[in-house]
């Protein structure tokens, strides 16, 4: 895509996070997406492209009343929506719609009116890994961090360092789920889910949602809000089966996804202010530093134990507490886009000052997927 | 390991050479005509070249532990934790499975471990190839 040729207009998250068992799963994306529509200071019917996932867009764009001329249901779990902003990037330039509306919401807690799971024994991982007792993303998502550990010599504490982490920055924001500090022993000695994975090394569960908009940055000029352009994006997927993954020590679809951003946006490591890396579990921040480029193969986890993503360092990361303390419905790469939109316009609850340029990096379908959007607030 | 009720597999036409193999008690592999490469999950072509030049053999069942995890919720296969493991075989590809005849702890289940295969029939159909340590 053009770099800054698309910016953000409008972007909010629902009312109610956490614990929302008043809100089915489609209003929960309607109540994100009139929040974001009234941050934008626009009605169901100015938008004319619609994008989202979990529900299918014809849901969407009945439930809010929208006519659209451009439709996108990709879903590859959790980095949908940041494949949705490229899109709509490309759709905008190319005139097949003026202003597009993206919308994520789950009752991943509740389960108020959720999306089944499916029981899947036909397909390839129904077959060939769904028999050998996996139990969902926890017992999935996980296998291939023993073999990271050993190849670069970490341990369970480089893991659990991740989390205490992160928890200092959710600390500073009101809206986190938990918000107390954390030692490394609390996260080792919580409840066993996956050795080695303890509870504190993965994602809460959660009720919530988001909602963004976009239209040219020709445009965006008129619009309430400081612009927040989108300076360069990237996607791509690998399998959707873990034990399928090329290397178990690396993520093919982060590499390739990171790097086509960084390529569009024509902006080096040294250039980014604030990076966003889903961590739907304690072991892919360290994945996703690597993958992008930031830290070399093995160096990540020191890279965070020497306080370089923390509170006061040179690359403040997953400022918003994470998937691991701020919220995560089931799909978050929702969240990490709005606190990368937050920290360009200068709305963040741990606002890093100067901030021009900031990476948003999600996962989908455990290591299946990725997307990339880098965002600026200088046009 | 304690058997209940797992989710069985459905095979589709591509895989059922698989299960059949399986039942046979013989892991069953492909490898290209082409480019010879071997691979794994089963699929009528090659899925490095795409020639439809393919061939079914038997592997050596031999392989060795690529990496796990120690599941501890809910169970639907185990009344005990119970390892979900990667084990990547003598010819290249890399299969899901379960670690059987061996304590379900990470002492007992070191990196790299030298496993082989073994059979568990579920039903008339179904049998399941799972790993243990090579010579148990």
């Amino acid at each position: 895509m053009k770099q800054n040729s698309v910016a953000v207009v409008g972007a909010a998250e629902t009312t109610d996070m956490g614990k929302v068992p008043g809100m089915s799963q489609i209003m929960l994306h309607a109540d994100a997406a009139l929040n974001a529509l009234e941050d934008a200071g626009l009605k169901p019917s100015d938008i004319d492209g619609i994008a989202t996932a979990g529900e299918w867009p014809t849901s969407i764009a009945h439930y809010l009343g929208i006519t659209p001329t451009w439709v996108d249901g990709t879903l590859v779990g959790g980095c949908s929506f940041m494949m949705h902003v490229r899109h709509a990037a490309a759709a905008i330039n190319e005139g097949l719609c003026e202003t597009v509306l993206i919308t994520h919401g789950e009752s991943g807690r509740s389960r108020i009116g959720s999306s089944p799971y499916p029981m899947d024994t036909v397909s390839l991982a129904g077959q060939f890994e769904i028999p050998y007792g996996v139990m969902g993303p926890p017992s999935m998502f996980t296998i291939p961090v023993l073999r990271y550990l050993k190849e670069y010599d970490l341990t369970v504490e480089d893991l659990a360092m991740v989390s205490v982490i992160q928890r200092e920055w959710a600390a500073k924001n009101p809206r986190s789920s938990f918000k107390d500090p954390l030692t490394v022993d609390d996260v080792l000695g919580s409840s066993m889910i996956a050795w080695p994975f303890t509870k504190l090394m993965c994602c809460l569960v959660t009720d919530g949602g988001g909602a963004i908009i976009l239209t040219s940055a020709e445009r965006a000029k008129d619009f309430p809000q400081k612009p927040v352009y989108v300076l360069g994006t990237g996607e791509s997927v690998e399998t959707p089966m873990i034990s399928q993954m090329e290397d178990f020590c690396s993520s093919r679809a982060f590499k390739v996804s990171g790097a086509k951003a960084f390529e569009e946006a024509g902006i080096s490591h040294d250039d980014v202010d604030h990076l966003m890396i889903y961590d739907a579990f304690a072991h892919l921040p360290l994945y996703g530093l690597e993958d992008l480029g930031f830290c070399k193969p093995g160096e990540a986890a020191a890279f965070i134990r020497e306080r370089n993503t923390a509170p006061g360092g040179k690359l403040p990361m997953n400022t918003n507490g994470g998937g691991l303390s701020y919220m995560h419905s089931g799909m978050y790469g929702m969240y990490a886009l709005q606190e990368s939109i937050r920290q360009m316009r200068g709305t963040a609850a741990a606002q890093i000052e100067g901030a021009k340029i900031s990476v948003s990096h999600g996962v989908g379908g455990m290591f299946g997927a990725s997307g990339t959007v880098i965002f600026t607030n200088e046009a | 390991m304690a058997k209940m009720k797992r989710m069985l597999p459905t095979p589709t036409p591509e895989t059922q050479h698989f299960w059949d193999g399986a039942r046979d008690g013989e892991l069953l592999l492909q490898r290209c005509d082409d480019c010879s490469d071997a691979y794994f999950p089963p699929r009528p072509f090659c899925p490095k070249c795409g020639s439809r030049k393919v061939s079914v053999f038997k592997a050596s069942g031999k392989g060795f532990l690529l990496s796990y995890v120690i599941n501890t919720r809910p169970q639907p296969i185990s009344e005990t934790p119970y390892a979900i493991a990667v084990v990547e075989l003598e010819e290249g590809p890399r299969m899901m499975t379960n670690i059987v005849e061996c304590e379900q702890t990470p002492e007992a289940l070191p990196l790299d471990m030298k496993l082989e295969v073994t059979f568990e029939q579920q039903n008339d159909d179904i049998t399941l190839p799972l790993f243990k340590p090579a010579g148990a």
